[in-house]
């Protein structure tokens, strides 16, 4: 769809300022794309490109071995089905078969209606709870049929607000205040830290950096 | 069946009797907050470390026997030591926690972000370093706002960033997050990963992350688990962290027991002194089998491990014997499954996980465990042939050459083979697929056979079928030679 | 070639192999080691002239280090004191076997159709060590078959084996990573952006090094089989670098070339000029046979005879009446041969076989002389005063970007605009056109404070720091902008021999065998050997004319003035390849007589009186002398069309009706006579050791003091004026590239490149079109913003469809300014 808003290359910019080289932050940028369309446009992955200094090849390279980023557009919701073996054992794929009838969809596919995006994940880490899911990453827990149905209605309806459209990971970032900062630098070009020499026991001292 | 010792607000977690070591806090609904973490004792430690020189808190982790919880359980404190005199050099935190049946640094991570911080910042400081990469898995949300929220407040109270403390120590830690993709929990993968990379692992040697890790520079990679042990043994000392656990393991460490047990839950448990039986029946913890059932199998470790069965139950959780047993505690997770679990379908299931986050690098991972999932879908599915059972271990032992290791069992005629398996390729992910087959078909061969179908002869009788073939074969060109 | 092999000690690392004590060298690759003694492991991923990866496995052996045997990647296995390697073992050849049979499982075997057939690694590896059968029963991957990658490349993907050989060609060793794993597991595929294709100057290399037939070159493809193909080693000759190469023909005609692994020079690599413009030999519109043109446009064909009479009347007008343009296409043998009639039997100096676009010949004859490797040793310093090398030198490209990448070479740039090299610069000396004469004074003179060039004192204290320390310097030097005087990269190279006095020199000039037709003598002031020494010709010679001679430019301007009565083209085309277009087309307008020898009819061709057809690459024997000095084989493979002929035999020929004839009418003679004639020239026997190594370097033992005077001051720049920057592209209208057709597409359209700073000082705005205005006249061309373009200069090729920038070129200006505004709608001019 397109590419990065003036205030997402602002905060592009002050993400790859974090880390020693740019292409560091490719992962975060690509998340950054995905919060603002949804999925990751093929204009959002040029422009990263420009940003970190890499072709677009070598940004569809990464961004297409994380399942995380969708690079067509997928529903507001995507529901995310565990059937690995804790949820296997409890009925998850019970529960995503129940699921793709309710939807009307297969796994992979997305409601006409474009609310929904269904998929059958690898373990989740919330095994103790088997079955369960993630909507747009956020957990529930040890669902029987109604359960997802009464999910389903809800998120239809608007009643879930803890539920942010996909794409959208974390609603709180890290901050780091100018002045707080350590400091970043070129891997080529830093050294030991300046405490850490001056803290070493004086007959090790040369340790401290080269 | 006691489901009021849950913790609401820590899903999965259960408050059991025993030392509380990294969950000291999860009982408070605020546990992730500053306020919580400095009112119970958060940041303390680290005030006390900045006091002394950094070499003399790397020994103390040493000291402490310190071992590392993401799945190998080698000594972090030994780790550390492996860092050339050469700098810049970092700290990765694996928080990219995704072993099928794995899950407590999740739990670390929403539950207690100041504790994990802490850790970071001593070891951070032991190892002379001052920038620190937090690499949270993906798909955990929640763990990622809890730590962003977490490090804003840890910032802005001078506990990282500059001049931590009052003190000339300036240390970043830098939120970082995945995108799904299990192969990025191996520590190179991870490193390739936060380079921006594909998260395909790297050869070691050369590429130990000791030496030549991020950027090619000295990095230690570190389980989110481990380093929150940090404020604690700082805090109380090695000779009060040792007095629990077993000699060889000290300490606790989090598990996770899912699939068919009564309790199923994140049990904070001493290491190397209890048993499975112990675990899985105990009050204490998982209180016994769903509805009285017959115990039919168990993963000890994740799903990269190798099925123990009744026979293996009442060893120690102690690495070295799980080891030699067969088998390994890995990541701590733990997956029960009784006498109703139907092996072939549950085979599939690990194999199909292994198959689908191959990351492709090496031939034999990337094609084989295709194959694999391939041939037991096709099994399951009804159109397996007799000679599907002994390709599937010719290819896994071309993905892990070699006897498999496995667990004894004396009605199947199993003797144990000790952990871990050779490969052919670059990371244990490929080998871990054949870990399912191999424990599955050994021990019940009999179950993918039923499902191949009563009119298809055995295994014997297709080997020697096979041979008259052969035979056919070799007696045609020697009648047209 | 394997120049190396065998010739070095072997030293160091004792090791076991399959019971054998053998030594490794130290650090050397268990693979190569195991290949130096003669086993070869079967690999697909690792190639020598790569970083290895270990991924595709089929490296693996079982090697104990004193823990017991274990299967290792023999590929990422430095060699150890005292392993023991057994790659026969039934471990070794289990693993193997296993290999294989996965990589086969979804593979198409579709050998029949497919290009690498008879050629391919996975084949050869299935014979040898495969299980012989495939126990595979499920659905193999279904991919889109082939599909284009580039205008040059197809790509296969059911055929792919993902070794990585072709992405981390395009990555590491191109830089251009175009190309790249997308998706994950077993469905991961190599693959474009969409939209952005493949497009590198080294695409064809990837289909040289896949190891299956999953990358095809499109104009190879489906033309040969492997055991239809003949060969002979032999140059590239499309530019200067002297790669070394395989030619391979089928049925007489020219199909494929291959890189040949050659230390010193190219490391197996090519550029897609050096490896697909063999199609040029193969094109219909060769000049075949002799043709006189007596009136009008239309020619003749004509027998060798009356052309040669032809010839021969024009050549014996007065000598300083007759000039000779060209030579760089021609095999040493021919040079010298031509060098021979024109000066020593016509006896004229006015010889020039650069295009006025070189330098002076006395730089690069007479400075001291690095070789590539010398100029890219680890840990070195490299100076680029030169064009981007890699629109003009690519694979010299490729050996100065891995020195800098991975060999630790500092570079210190000094160019009027960014190379593509310049992000891996230490230090960026931009500058201003007519000013890098006095830049480097600056550096020389310890003036470091002040603003010279647009060079400020922070990069001129960094890069005299660089340059004056401990590491050595080596210098590439060429014309980076022709619309400036070739004077101020002479006065460059002075103040650099005052900085670095031991620095050695690399000429970044890039026609074919210019450096050799320097060496001798198409030039004038100089005899072969790059002697002055009248003396030592007189005698092999019938005639040593006053080295009196004029350079391309003086030739022109007295052409143009009436002063030239004949005018050699030996492969020239100034018409189209002259800076100065208006004085190329008076000189040869006013010339009585134009006697071309070419392969093409050119702009200038066209204009001749006489037009004698010339064998070329592919068909002609001889020896190529790359920008080192570095004498290589040229060899022929197919037959010239029709009439042609060499070069060297046309001279011959003609100096015979002249009289007295050359002395020599085979190669071996015309080889002996400057064996003996050019002091410390080497004999040659290209069938003989010679060509089994690197090739002999020729260092005449010059060692002459230059003399450079004050570094000259350039005029003022003009208030409002930019200057202007002309330099050249891989892909142009050259007759090369236009007679290929697989490369002939590739031409881009001109564009001014403007930097950002002047494109918002001009408030150029949304503007596409710019207005040029320079003398009287004006020019609307399109422009796009270029932040490796310095302020106040403009950027603009040379030899590109939709502007022909030599119109704003003249003759003998010290630089070019032009006026640039916004088009205004309507304009029409230009």
């Amino acid at each position: 769809m397109s590419r990065l808003t003036t205030a997402n290359v602002l905060l592009a910019r002050e993400i790859i300022s974090r880390y020693p080289r740019p292409k560091s932050a490719l992962i975060p940028l690509l998340h950054l794309a995905q919060e603002q369309d949804g999925y990751v446009a093929d204009d959002a992955m040029e422009h990263i490109a420009e940003l970190i200094g890499v072709t677009a090849a070598e940004v569809l390279g990464t961004c297409s071995f994380y399942e995380m980023f969708k690079r067509h557009p997928v529903g507001r919701y995507m529901i995310n089905i565990c059937t690995n073996i804790s949820c296997q054992l409890n009925g998850g794929e019970e529960l995503l078969h129940h699921a793709e009838e309710t939807l009307g969809i297969r796994s992979g596919g997305t409601t006409d209606d474009g609310m929904f995006t269904l998929e059958d994940v690898e373990c989740i880490a919330a095994c103790t709870e088997a079955p369960c899911l993630q909507v747009n990453y956020r957990y529930e827990y040890r669902l029987d049929n109604d359960d997802f149905d009464r999910m389903v209605d809800d998120l239809r309806a608007g009643n879930r607000a803890d539920v942010p459209p996909h794409g959208t990971l974390a609603r709180v970032r890290q901050n780091i205040d100018e002045d707080r900062l350590a400091g970043v630098e070129r891997p080529e070009l830093a050294g030991a830290p300046a405490w850490y020499s001056s803290r070493l026991p004086s007959d090790d001292g040369d340790g401290g950096g080269n | 069946m006691a489901t009021n010792d849950y913790v609401s607000h820590a899903p999965g977690y259960v408050d059991n009797e025993g030392p509380k070591i990294v969950t000291s806090r999860f009982l408070h609904d605020d546990s992730h907050t500053l306020a919580r973490s400095e009112a119970t004792g958060g940041y303390s430690a680290l005030r006390a470390v900045l006091q002394t020189p950094p070499p003399e808190a790397a020994d103390l982790v040493k000291e402490a026997v310190l071992l590392g919880r993401g799945g190998a359980g080698f000594p972090a404190g030994i780790k550390w030591g492996f860092m050339p005199p050469v700098w810049p050099r970092y700290l990765v935190v694996n928080g990219d926690e995704s072993e099928p049946g794995t899950y407590k640094d999740r739990l670390l991570m929403e539950r207690d972000p100041h504790q994990l911080i802490e850790g970071c910042i001593i070891a951070c400081y032991a190892l002379g370093l001052n920038q620190c990469f937090l690499y949270v898995r993906g798909e955990m949300a929640l763990a990622q706002e809890r730590i962003a929220a977490a490090l804003n407040e840890a910032y802005e109270a001078s506990y990282v960033g500059k001049n931590i403390m009052g003190t000339d120590v300036s240390i970043d830690v830098v939120l970082h997050w995945g995108a799904g993709a299990y192969i990025v929990g191996e520590e190179t993968a991870l490193i390739e990963s936060l380079e921006g990379n594909r998260g395909m692992p790297r050869l070691k040697p050369p590429f130990f992350p000791a030496a030549k890790g991020l950027y090619l520079k000295p990095t230690i990679v570190n389980n989110v688990e481990t380093l929150a042990n940090l404020p604690w043994i700082f805090a109380n000392g090695t000779e009060a962290y040792k007095q629990y656990g077993s000699e060889r393991s000290p300490g606790t460490r989090m598990l996770a027991v899912s699939g068919h047990v009564n309790r199923p839950g994140v049990y904070e448990v001493e290491q190397g002194v209890v048993t499975f039986r112990e675990l899985f029946y105990g009050d204490n913890y998982c209180q016994g089998i769903r509805d009285g059932n017959e115990l039919k199998m168990f993963i000890p470790g994740g799903g990269s491990a190798p099925w123990f069965f009744p026979e293996q139950l009442d060893l120690p959780m102690e690495a070295a014997d799980v080891g030699a047993a067969g088998s390994m505690l890995g990541s701590g997770a733990l997956v029960v499954m009784d006498e109703t679990t139907d092996a072939v379908k549950a085979c599939l299931r690990v194999v199909r996980f292994f198959a689908r986050e191959s990351c492709g690098k090496c031939t034999p991972c990337r094609e084989g465990t295709t194959w694999e999932e391939q041939i037991l879908q096709r099994i399951l599915d009804g159109h397996g042939r007799p000679e599907d059972l002994d390709l599937l271990e010719d290819i896994g032992s071309q993905i892990s050459p070699g006897d498999y290791p496995k667990a004894a069992h004396e009605e199947a005629g199993l003797t144990a083979v000790p952990f871990p398996p050779k490969q052919t390729t670059i990371c244990p992910l490929g080998p871990s697929s054949v870990a399912p087959i191999t424990s599955a078909l050994r021990r019940f061969r009999h179950e993918f056979e039923a499902k191949i179908g009563s009119a298809t002869p055995s295994p014997t009788e297709s080997r020697a079928a096979d041979e008259t073939s052969i035979d056919v074969d070799e007696a045609a060109e020697e009648v047209s030679a | 070639m394997t120049a190396t092999e065998g010739t070095e000690a072997v030293t160091g690392v004792p090791f076991t192999l399959n019971g054998t004590d053998l030594e490794a060298n130290e650090g050397e690759l268990l693979i190569d080691a195991a290949e130096r003694n003669g086993v070869h492991i079967p690999r697909f991923c690792y190639h020598n002239r790569m970083k290895p990866v270990g991924m595709c496995r089929m490296c693996l052996v079982e090697v104990d280090t004193g823990r017991g045997p274990a299967l290792q990647p023999s590929c990422m296995l430095p060699v150890t004191p005292e392993m023991k390697v057994e790659t026969e073992s039934e471990a070794t050849k289990e693993a193997q076997d296993g290999v294989l049979e996965f990589l086969l499982a979804n593979h198409p075997l579709d050998c029949p159709v497919c290009d690498k057939g008879g050629e391919c690694p996975l084949q050869d590896n299935a014979y040898a060590f495969g299980p012989g059968e495939s126990r595979f029963v499920e659905e193999k991957r279904h991919y889109e078959k082939p599909i284009p990658i580039s205008d040059l490349v197809h790509l296969d993907r059911e055929r792919c084996i993902l070794c990585d050989r072709c992405t981390r060609f395009a990555s590491e060793v191109a830089g251009d990573p175009l190309i790249h794993f997308i998706g994950r597991g077993s469905h991961t595929e190599v693959n474009t952006f969409p939209e952005h294709p493949f497009s590198s100057y080294f695409s064809g290399n990837t289909v040289q090094i896949c190891p299956v037939g999953a990358l095809t070159a499109a104009p190879y493809r489906f033309k040969a089989r492997p055991w239809d193909l003949e060969a002979v080693e032999s140059t590239a000759t499309v530019d200067a670098s002297g790669a070394r190469i395989l030619v391979q023909s089928t049925r007489n005609e020219l199909v494929r070339i291959i890189g040949v692994d050659s230390d010193a020079v190219n490391w197996s690599w090519l550029s897609d000029k050096e490896r697909f413009s063999y199609e040029a030999t193969n094109s219909d519109l060769r000049v075949t046979e002799p043709e006189v043109r007596d009136e009008g446009l239309t020619f003749r064909t004509v027998r060798w005879n009356e052309a040669a009479k032809t010839a021969v009347t024009a050549l014996s007008a007065p000598p300083e009446r007759v000039a000779v343009l060209g030579g760089a296409r021609l095999t040493l043998e021919s040079q010298y041969a031509w060098s021979k009639l024109i000066k020593g039997v016509v006896g004229t100096d006015n010889v020039d076989a650069q295009m006025g676009d070189g330098l002076p010949a006395a730089l690069s004859l007479g400075l001291p002389r690095a070789t590539i490797d010398e100029v890219c040793r680890p840990g070195g310093v490299i100076v680029l005063m030169a064009p981007d090398p890699k629109e003009e030198l690519p694979t010299l490209y490729l050996r100065l970007r891995h020195a800098i990448v991975e060999d630790g070479a500092t570079l210190v740039e000094i160019t009027p605009r960014d190379t593509s090299l310049s992000d891996l610069a230490a230090v960026r000396l931009r500058c201003t056109p007519g000013t890098v004469g006095q830049v480097l004074a600056a550096i020389a003179d310890e003036r470091l404070d002040d603003t010279v060039g647009g060079v400020d004192g922070f990069q001129l204290r960094r890069a005299r720091t660089i340059l004056t320390g401990a590491k050595p310097v080596s210098v590439v030097y060429g014309r980076p902008n022709l619309a400036e005087s070739g004077r101020y990269v002479a006065d460059a190279v002075g103040g650099m021999q005052r900085i670095a006095p031991d620095a050695t020199y690399l000429p970044a000039l890039r026609r074919g065998n210019v450096n050799g037709a320097l060496e001798m003598g198409l030039t004038p002031g100089f005899l072969p050997g790059g002697s002055r020494d009248k003396a030592s010709f007189e005698e092999a010679w019938p005639t040593v004319p006053d080295f009196d001679g004029k350079e391309t430019d003086g030739i022109l301007k007295a052409a143009a003035a009436g002063e030239i009565d004949t005018l050699v083209l030996l492969g020239a085309d100034p018409v189209d390849d002259y800076p100065d277009a208006e004085l190329a087309r008076q000189a040869l307008e006013a010339v009585r007589t134009i006697i071309a020898v070419d392969c093409f009819r050119t702009a200038s061709s066209s204009l001749a009186h006489v037009l004698l057809p010339a064998a070329m690459f592919g068909e002609v024997d001889g020896t190529f002398c790359n920008l080192e000095g570095r004498l290589s084989p040229i060899r022929a493979k197919v037959t010239a069309p029709g009439l042609a002929r060499p070069d060297w035999m046309i001279a011959a020929d003609l100096a015979a009706a002249i009289g007295p004839d050359l002395g020599f009418d085979s190669l071996e003679q015309l080889r002996s006579e400057m064996a003996s004639t050019i002091e410390g020239f080497p004999e040659i026997d290209w069938e003989g050791e010679l060509a089994l190594a690197d090739g002999p370097l020729i260092r005449l033992g010059r060692n002459w003091d230059l003399e450079f005077g004050q570094a000259a001051s350039a005029p003022a720049p003009s208030s409002s004026g930019l200057r202007l920057v002309v330099d050249r592209k891989l892909w142009d209208q050259g007759t090369m590239v236009q007679r290929s057709p697989s490369l002939a597409g590739l031409v881009q359209s001109a564009e001014l490149r403007l930097s950002p700073t002047d494109v918002q000082l001009l408030n150029l705005g949304d503007a596409q079109w710019v207005t040029v205005e320079h003398g009287d006249e004006s020019f609307d061309l399109p422009f796009t913003v270029d932040a490796g373009v310095a302020a106040r200069t403009a950027w603009l090729p040379m030899g590109l469809p939709g502007f022909d920038v030599r119109q704003l070129l003249a003759t003998g200006r010290s630089v070019t300014n032009i006026e640039v505004r916004a088009a205004e709608e309507g304009d029409t001019d230009g």
